[in-house]
């Protein structure tokens, strides 16, 4: 089976964020990246353990300027056999997903496997996108995935219970929790990683139709406030006034 | 004791991270994950138990913590002393026990293998210490022999076609599970020879060091030989004196010298989140003085550790870096780490002596690394008769 993880790169869950040029913009500053959990520990670990059952080479692609190798070779000392970068900005949806769909094209991918989101923008937009430009069945989500022979068994997780779906390959599936667990690299694959295919590849023609136009923080906690058990009148005016929940 | 969620993050107040390639952060990330997924949430109740977890060998091995710059022919990973030595700080972020089982398999066994061995010697042991299906201990120190080691009294006598060793060595680090042991020992002519000791060889018992405050998850033993039976093939060829075990020891001690940081950098990190948290008079006691006076001193310390090992590891790499660096990167890194430790433990209060945080477990561990592999106060006076041209220890 011929399968394609799309990887993304998140900062690192443990950094401070901050922007800068007024706010439009993530100041990268000492921001160290990951592979984006979902991508990473779901749909490649995934791709890998199918690939382990059954035989087959997983392809890692990323769009992405030359400092997203490093999270690059990441993925392929976790596994995978070889990977491509489409060399340029991924600043808008639409825009890295005809970079994606442009490549797979040609290459006949048996299963498309992206993250259900990243964890920085959160856009679950990749996936579903890829699937339609390729004309693709899309099953968004999934925690489940088995496969017997040319048939893909999902499980999803819909509101109040789980959903399971049955589809052929070709098809773009989203990860979700649930679908594989992280797997650490190892000294072997590390090493391994060094000499593995990365092609880097130059973006088609496509225009960007998105923009941030500014970032805000959520706010932070506040101190929390003690209010004495005589006087509950006063939960009831802080509520109303302060908080303005009621 | 419920094991809490490891969310170590190590401090780069220098942009350290700029002078490491992407290999080498790649490779702190994987050891780190593993320690945080494997070790932190066992590390405590091992200690408490005084337990090495056998478990962690096999991962030992995956990581690449056996031999990491060994070459690949041999099993090892072929990688560089900067690499060696973030595996060691990442670690020692986990525990010094086990940085210690993975410095003598990498440093104190298959170093000399690999330096000083045959051809046989090192396809027979190296890719299966390499693997983990062989561990190894380093018997150097004797009851009455620490600091001084070259008036050791264990010694073999040349039987024509073997050797009969006899003798005690203490305070062997992963003698009590060894497979093999690198054991250096006085011949009839007084020349310390350096060999290569199997367990079932008749007369080679190893036993095991009980009652340790310190190191607690690390397996501490004896080696005794009582007229055990040499094969010649099993002697090194190629080195007698003490500058065979000696440049073992400087390359473990290179290791120290980064591991050390791993448990400062633990401590620090710790005592920080800690200091943040911790309300008193109405605010955080990261808002005292007192305690940022030991928060800053930390971070300076760790800082002023770090650049001294990546030079260390430059000079190393180049093959440069003399025994005088090397000791007073080790003696001042675990030092720091030991002083860390402490402040950090004030930090907590009384929360810093319970299992609930590392920072105890941490300090009692320093207190070993600070006497073994040459003990604080020897660096110092290796540094001394560096600068001094002059031995003041003998």
């Amino acid at each position: 089976m011929k399968i394609l993880v799309c990887i993304s790169k998140s900062p690192d869950t443990t950094t401070k964020i901050a922007f800068k040029e007024n706010n439009a913009q993530f100041d990268e500053n000492n921001v160290q990246y990951i592979v984006n959990p979902y991508d990473e520990w779901y749909a490649l670990v995934r791709a890998l353990e199918l690939k382990e059952a059954g035989g087959g080479n997983v392809t890692i692609i990323n769009v992405g300027l030359a400092e997203n190798d490093a999270i690059i070779r990441k993925a392929l000392a976790i596994g995978a056999d070889d990977a491509v970068r489409i060399d340029a900005d991924p600043s808008d949806a639409l825009y890295v997903a005809e970079q994606i769909a442009a490549y797979a094209k040609a290459q006949n991918f048996d299963l498309i496997l992206a993250g259900k989101e990243t964890i920085n923008y959160n856009g679950s937009a990749i996936g579903g996108m890829i699937s339609e430009l390729l004309g693709l069945p899309y099953i968004s989500l999934a925690t489940k995935l088995t496969m017997a022979g040319n048939t893909a068994t999902i499980e999803q997780d819909i509101d109040g219970g789980t959903q399971v779906v049955e589809c052929d390959l070709p098809l773009v599936i989203s990860a979700a929790k649930g679908m594989a667990e992280q797997r650490i690299p190892n000294m072997r694959g590390i090493m391994a990683a060094r000499t593995k295919p990365l092609t880097v590849v130059s973006a088609v023609d496509s225009a960007k139709l998105t923009a941030v136009k500014l970032y805000t923080l959520a706010a932070g906690r506040t101190e929390c406030k003690y209010i004495d058990a005589s006087t509950p009148e006063k939960l009831i005016e802080l509520l109303h006034t302060e908080a303005k929940v009621i | 004791m419920a094991a809490k969620t490891d969310n170590f993050q190590h401090p780069d107040y220098y942009l350290m991270d700029e002078l490491l390639t992407d290999e080498h952060k790649l490779i702190r990330d994987t050891v780190r994950a593993w320690v945080k997924k494997e070790v932190s949430p066992i590390v405590e109740e091992a200690c408490q138990k005084a337990e090495f977890p056998k478990q962690w060998i096999k991962g030992l091995a995956e990581v690449g913590a056996f031999g990491p710059y060994i070459p690949v022919e041999y099993g090892g990973a072929g990688l560089d002393q900067i690499s060696y030595g973030i595996i060691m700080q990442e670690l020692e972020r986990g525990d010094s026990g086990l940085r210690s089982t993975a410095s003598v398999q990498s440093s104190l066994v298959m170093f000399p293998i690999y330096t000083f061995g045959t051809e046989e010697q090192k396809k027979k042991y190296l890719p299966k210490l390499a693997s983990g299906d062989l561990m190894g201990c380093f018997g150097l120190t004797e009851p009455d022999h620490g600091s001084n080691p070259s008036g050791m009294i264990s010694n073999i006598k040349d039987k024509g076609d073997h050797y009969i060793l006899n003798g005690a060595k203490m305070w062997i680090s992963n003698a009590p599970f060894a497979d093999i042991a690198v054991v250096w020992a006085k011949d009839e002519n007084g020349d310390i020879r350096g060999m290569v000791i199997e367990r079932g060889m008749p007369g080679f018992t190893t036993p095991e060091t009980h009652g340790k405050w310190s190191l607690r998850a690390s397996a501490t033993g004896e080696l005794v030989f009582d007229n055990v039976k040499v094969p010649k093939e099993n002697i090194f060829p190629n080195i007698k004196g003490l500058k065979g075990p000696l440049s073992c020891l400087n390359s473990a001690r290179y290791g120290i010298a980064w591991g050390a940081i791993g448990a400062a950098m633990d401590c620090y990190h710790s005592a920080l989140q800690y200091s943040k948290e911790r309300i008193q008079f109405g605010k955080p006691i990261a808002g005292f003085q007192l305690t940022q006076k030991k928060l800053a001193e930390m971070i300076t310390e760790i800082t002023k550790a770090q650049l001294f090992t990546w030079r260390l590891g430059v000079l190393k790499n180049e093959h440069r870096a003399t025994p005088g660096q090397i000791s007073m990167a080790k003696r001042n890194n675990v030092n720091m780490a030991l002083q860390i430790a402490r402040e950090a433990r004030q930090i907590h209060g009384g929360m810093g002596i319970t299992g609930e945080y590392p920072i105890m477990r941490h300090m009692m561990n320093l207190e070993s690394v600070i006497t073994y592999e040459g003990t604080h106060d020897i660096h110092l006076l290796i540094t001394g008769m560096d600068v001094t041209g002059i031995a003041a220890f003998e």
